[in-house]
């Protein structure tokens, strides 16, 4: 790890941040997004597919490249 | 110094006919693409005259029924933009022109998204009442179906094959951490999505070998088609088929610019140690399954690295590169661009993750899939996901989910819808574009190094075009606004 710090260079951005390794951390910017995404949700029922199983079902493509 | 890293992106979109029992994709995406033509002036058709895709990098020629084919049969267009449109393997596909930086490719990345847009609109137009043509930009039908988003860089001949294999293979395993488009689930037989329940690549499930020539099964992380397009004693194009379809304009932007770094750095033999992988196809999934980003890979030398510290390693070496004065080869401009937000994305990632949900695919949708999934309760195999999962690439304006997420743009929509209809100034495309725009009826095809004019009496006269920075905007205005027709363009070329 401190080989690593060394090779990289400038400091990042989030270095005074305290970070969690087991699972990723929520910041804040992560909590704005987070309720920013519970009104979207809402929005986004609006539009989204009627029959999910049907539509998932029947989209089917020949392969490709 | 390593010559300049033209650059372009081929995609192949996914197609849904909706509101008929029997839609055929192929008859779908030609009918998209000729209502959009149609919409245009006058089509002129590709020219299949240097099409080799059987070529292999590695010296040799593949014939016979195994031989990729060139189907010239099918819709295919050249539009004034430079790119060419058209159908491929029963989706529709296009080609954008050949830029000159990574901006460039987002731009007119972006541009064929609006095509593809544009073409809905008319097709849907002639369509009978109840039936609508939708698209898809992405990679998978979640049937273990699978189809490309593919990325072309120009590379000097001289520097080995074997070279590029080695520098660039772990960089493409690893490179998924931020051009992932994410995927709900694994389309592998027999893994569950209990093992994989979010994967950050479309396309790792797919690819079984290192280094080959195939595209359609059995892909390889490096692709060996050796087709230049250009010059063939001078450069190779290659042609890179691991990447995702992004719809975040900052994934492309990374995607082709870090790639394109990276190559010029394997030209001037400027990478720092061997960091070749002991299993790179495993690694491809294990890296795409991994969304910790914590899980070590085995290298080939002994010991073990993250995919993020060989991200940081190749970062480390590239800006070293760009000190001694190397990023001229990508545009010194967008190459410090591109190592800022390529640190920014890397630093990111392993300290917080969720912060990049508005700026790589992977990140948005798995966001936003996990809050939904937390709201309403759901497993992740939910067939409301996988739906989710799929609009998330639907290109209608209204209907995308990815549109919808608000992802940092890098463009404004004024050069995106000025780049539909006008080519890049910086490369051959531009000339191609512009014969196009004023002369499209003198014009009987084009492909990537030519175009065939027909002038009247005289035999059609192709114009070579063999150089993909020559025909520039700097270079060509002046001849083109001093001829008022393209047989004194010929005249004055000497063709």
């Amino acid at each position: 790890m401190a080989e690593r710090e060394q090779r990289r260079r400038p400091a990042p951005r989030r270095d005074d941040e305290v970070v969690e390794e087991e699972t990723p951390p929520r910041s804040e910017r992560g909590e704005e997004i987070k309720a920013e995404l519970d009104d979207l949700l809402d929005e986004i029922d609006a539009v989204l597919e009627v029959n999910s199983e049907e539509f998932v079902k029947s989209y089917v493509q020949k392969g490709g490249q | 110094m390593a010559i300049r890293k033209v650059c372009g992106i081929e995609t192949e979109y996914g197609i849904v006919l909706r509101g008929t029992a029997d839609a055929n994709p192929m008859a779908a995406s030609s009918m998209l693409i000729n209502a959009y033509v149609a919409s245009l002036q006058r089509k002129v058709d590709w020219d299949f005259e240097d099409e080799t895709p059987g070529n292999d990098a590695r010296g040799y020629r593949l014939e016979g029924p195994a031989a990729p084919e060139v189907e010239t049969h099918l819709v295919n267009a050249v539009l004034t933009n430079g790119a060419r449109y058209y159908v491929d393997h029963a989706h529709p596909e296009l080609s954008t022109p050949e830029c000159s930086d990574a901006r460039q490719a987002v731009v007119w990345d972006k541009a064929a998204e609006r095509i593809l847009v544009a073409s809905m609109r008319a097709a849907n137009a002639t369509l009978p009442e109840g039936q609508e043509v939708v698209v898809y930009k992405n990679n998978s039908d979640r049937k273990a179906n699978s189809y490309g988003c593919h990325e072309n860089y120009l590379v000097a001949r001289s520097v080995p094959f074997g070279r590029i294999v080695a520098g660039i293979t772990p960089f493409f395993v690893t490179r998924q951490l931020f051009t992932g488009a994410g995927k709900v689930g694994s389309e592998v037989p027999g893994v569950s999505t209990a093992e994989v329940p979010f994967q950050l690549s479309q396309r790792a499930d797919f690819f079984e070998e290192e280094v080959g020539l195939e595209t359609t099964l059995k892909r390889p992380i490096v692709n060996t088609r050796d087709e230049p397009h250009c010059d063939a004693q001078r450069y190779r194009r290659l042609h890179v088929i691991v990447g995702d379809a992004n719809c975040s304009e900052v994934a492309t932007f990374l995607k082709v610019g870090t790639t394109a770094l990276v190559l010029s750095m394997i030209e001037d033999g400027e990478l720092g140690r061997d960091l070749t992988l002991a299993a790179p196809v495993a690694a491809l999934r294990q890296v795409s399954y991994d969304l910790e980003l914590t899980r070590v890979l085995a290298l080939a030398g002994g010991g073990t690295i993250s995919a993020l510290d060989l991200q940081w390693e190749y970062l480390t070496w590239a800006r070293k590169y760009a000190d001694a004065g190397g990023l001229d080869s990508v545009g010194e401009e967008v190459g410090a661009e591109v190592l800022r937000r390529w640190e920014a994305v890397l630093t990111a990632l392993e300290t917080d993750p969720m912060a990049l949900a508005t700026t790589l695919d992977w990140v948005a949708k798995y966001q936003l899939l996990s809050a939904y999934r937390e709201r309403d309760g759901l497993s992740w195999d939910a067939p409301r996901l996988a739906a989710m999962d799929l609009q998330y690439h639907d290109l209608r304006p209204g209907r995308s989910l990815a549109e919808r997420l608000h992802l940092e743009r890098l463009t404004t929509e004024e050069e995106v819808v000025s780049a539909m209809t006008e080519p890049p100034p910086t490369t051959r495309a531009w000339f191609r574009g512009k014969c196009l725009q004023r002369w499209a009826p003198q014009i009987v095809a084009a492909n990537w190094d030519s175009m065939v004019f027909d002038v009247g009496s005289d035999p059609l006269r192709r114009v070579p075009m063999m150089e993909p920075l020559k025909g520039s905007a700097d270079m060509v205005d002046g001849l083109l606004e001093e001829c008022t027709n393209p047989a004194e363009l010929l005249r004055r070329l000497g063709t």
